[in-house]
């Protein structure tokens, strides 16, 4: 187990996740460069190269092989690890399906960034949403202290035997993986209570020949899809489990919707990753304002808790959902089309007011939330709640 | 290949790790060089394969001809989930979470998932020294979606997407050299071998994953269905590949040549050819050309043997 010792640092959001990866002891890291990721792999090769963690380093020769590489070692019974962006994803995402398909425990750090054409560095939730149904468990942080209890949560999560799939860790490009942040870290002890050795049932084993990734004929294939609707769904206590056995040992309490000011709110703001802080900074001025409005932020994308989303909204009057992607000829974001089908014949059912705003790292200050919400206040008075509103956009 | 002045039987493993009751089609020498090539590795092998042929006819869910832990994953990554797998166990071991253990890593896949869709995490894997054994069946098309060209696809063979025509002779190119390929990764193993001399092929295989590193075997498999021959003749016609010079068996080690078989008398390259329907188009002076360009090449790999 790696030395990298507790207390509380200010320190680079990536290399506090790749010292959180190095803690949990994994075995083997596949890499490969893509901002705004680097950073965390280039660390975890630090780690390696000076002994402080013992695991393979193996640097693949693209993202599609890093996932396969995951796939590999994770099906051996290893505890695995990578993380990418953007392109890097696009490129995997036929093995990233495979991954989940198979119930390959694996954690990612998914440092959130748009997709080419235009090519784009920056960052918003377009990857993600590309691999929205692959299968995967995808829950967001916000700050740099949830991105590093977040690899823990993951790998407990990832590696129950009652979840056996692969979980991404999403967090903002740029705006979390290169901001220098205060981290309290965790010790070897806390560590080894919270997340057993794993130990996986049906590894790959001269001793125990088990054959894996058979292909399905029509008679079974549809089978093979229920049973992973079923184990995703399935997995969704062992989530909030791991999240409340890290509450009680560390003080740091998360859940798959965490909601600000809304006990008394006539209406909310929602989002999802790091744009959660300034919307609860922009809700506590408009409060003073006299404007009764609360924020319902999404950790949890994948699987999606809806019923305690549709707890945390029923009876409000109208909800304004913030997207940082477009599903392009939609109804608009994809996070407001999930939440429009989850309150569709909903008793006491919220207006759904959709902007996209923040694609590819364009700001989104207080100025604007504080526009998009009294904006998309108006729009829902008024009825004007179809499609969705691109914000800022010039010209 | 072993040349003895007395012959008698040989003597093979009768274990059967790639069990009876897969659905390869009558007189297909790849399934058969799969079953020879495990039964020279034994049962402490862990195989990744690519999709194709030996995957599609040995694991419809929920069964399995698999006697070995086996995975499939997709068409171009085999060698990259190999890389995986031997890590993991690499990783585990030297950790002491699981016991130590000598394990055959194997990669396999057909010519297409080798020379095309997955020469890069091949040359991956090659390049960074993963110690496994890629193995590339090559029936020398796409035959599991139905006989298309692939890179490995010889000059002049028709296929359903070169096919021989009023202005096409069929392949017009000329088939890949896998074998050149991996040798040029400077890893310590790379042979070809085919099914039609069993003992030179499995010896190849175990001295493969005998080696500390990365190796690589280049199997011609003779596939009936897509060569359109007699299923009977499979195993005649991995004979005519060697014996007309179009198919030379060679190990390099360590950058060293040696041809293993020097056949006695060179047959006609056109025995071999014309009888093969993906090859009945053919002139006799494409013919000849085509024994040309294969006496080039396998002059090339004896002057190499030679140590010239
Ligand atoms: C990414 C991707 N592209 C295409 C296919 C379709 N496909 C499956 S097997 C195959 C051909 C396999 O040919 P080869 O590797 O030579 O193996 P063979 O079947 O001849 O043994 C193709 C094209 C696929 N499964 N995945
Ligand atoms: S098509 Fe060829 S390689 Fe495939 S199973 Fe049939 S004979 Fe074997
Ligand atoms: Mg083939």
């Amino acid at each position: 187990m790696s030395e990298i010792g507790k207390g509380r640092k200010g320190i680079e959001v990536s290399i506090a996740m790749a010292d959180a990866v190095a803690q949990a002891d994994v075995d083997v890291i596949a890499a490969y460069p893509i901002t705004p990721q680097t950073h965390i792999v280039e660390h975890l090769a630090d780690i390696v190269a000076n002994g402080e963690l013992d695991a393979e380093f193996v640097p693949v020769e693209s993202e599609h092989s890093a996932m396969s590489v995951c796939c590999g070692s994770a099906a051996v019974g290893a505890r695995t690890f990578t993380s990418t962006s953007s392109q890097g994803l696009a490129l995997m995402s036929e093995i990233f399906i495979i991954a989940a398909a198979m119930r390959l425990p694996m954690v990612m750090a998914l440092a959130n960034r748009s997709l080419s054409s235009p090519l784009s560095i920056w960052n918003d939730h377009t990857d993600v949403m590309m691999v929205r149904d692959a299968g995967w468990i995808h829950f967001f942080v916000e700050n740099g202290q949830e991105a590093y209890d977040g690899i823990f949560n993951a790998f407990r999560m990832s590696e129950d035997p009652g979840v056996m799939l692969p979980v991404a860790v999403n967090l903002d490009g740029f705006i979390m993986t290169h901001m220098v942040e205060p981290v309290e870290y965790v010790d070897g002890e806390l560590i080894k209570k919270y997340l057993p050795e794993f130990k996986m049932k049906n590894a790959l084993h001269p001793d125990n020949p088990v054959s894996m990734g058979c292909f399905a004929m029509p008679e079974i294939y549809t089978e093979a899809q229920m049973s992973r609707e079923v184990g995703i769904k399935d997995a969704y206590p062992t989530i909030v489990k791991a999240w409340d056995e890290w509450g009680a040992l560390t003080g740091r309490h998360y859940k798959p919707i965490e909601t600000y000011r809304t006990d008394d709110a006539d209406y909310c703001i929602i989002t999802m990753g790091s744009f959660g802080e300034t919307a609860m900074e922009v809700a506590d001025m408009l409060r003073e304002e006299g404007e009764k409005v609360g924020v319902v932020k999404i950790r949890l994308w994948r699987p999606f808790p809806m019923e305690e989303f549709r707890k945390s909204v029923l009876g409000k009057k109208y909800l304004i959902v913030l997207d940082r992607a477009i599903s392009f000829g939609s109804q608009g974001g994809p996070v407001a089309m999930e939440l429009r089908s989850a309150l569709y014949g909903q008793k006491d059912a919220p207006v759904v007011v959709n902007y996209v705003a923040g694609l590819a790292g364009r700001d989104v200050s207080r100025k604007d939330f504080r526009n998009i919400i009294l904006e998309g206040k108006k729009k829902a008075v008024s009825g004007h709640t179809d499609g969705f509103t691109l914000y800022g956009l010039r010209g | 290949m072993d040349k003895y002045s007395v012959y008698s039987a040989r003597l093979v493993d009768q274990t059967e790790y790639m069990a009876p009751g897969h659905r390869a089609c009558q007189g297909c020498a790849e399934v058969l060089a799969v079953r020879l090539i495990l039964k020279a590795l034994g049962r402490d092998t862990i195989m990744a394969m690519s999709t194709g042929c030996m995957e599609i006819i040995s694991s419809p869910l929920p069964l399995t001809s698999w006697r070995i832990p086996w995975i499939h994953n997709a068409f171009e990554n085999s060698s990259a989930v190999v890389s995986g797998c031997e890590s993991g166990m690499k990783a585990m071991m030297r950790k002491g979470r699981i016991p130590q253990k000598k394990i055959n890593f194997v990669a396999m896949g057909g010519d297409g998932a080798t020379a095309d869709i997955g020469m890069g995490p091949l040359s991956g894997a090659l390049e960074r020294g993963h110690d496994f054994l890629y193995v590339c069946l090559d029936n020398e098309a796409y035959m599991n979606t139905g006989i298309q060209r692939s890179s490995s696809t010889p000059y002049g063979a028709s296929t359903t997407t070169s096919p021989a025509g009023k202005k096409s002779i069929g392949q017009h190119t000329q088939k890949k050299n896998m074998a050149q390929i991996a040798v040029a990764h400077n890893i310590p193993y790379v042979a070809t071998a085919c099914t039609s001399y069993p003992f030179d092929l499995m010896e190849k295989a175990k001295r493969a994953a005998e080696m500390n590193g990365a190796a690589y075997l280049h199997v011609l498999s003779v596939c009936p269905t897509g060569w359109r021959i007699p299923p009977e003749e499979a195993i005649k016609y991995g004979r005519l590949a060697v014996e007309s010079g179009m198919f030379p068996l060679y190990e390099v080690v360590n950058g060293k040549y040696s041809l293993s078989y020097k056949p006695p008398v060179m047959i006609p390259v056109k025995e071999y050819l014309a009888a093969q329907g993906r090859y009945r188009h053919l002139t006799d002076t494409d013919l000849h050309k085509i024994e040309e360009m294969a006496m080039q090449e396998y002059q090339r790999i004896v002057r190499l043997s030679e140590g010239d």
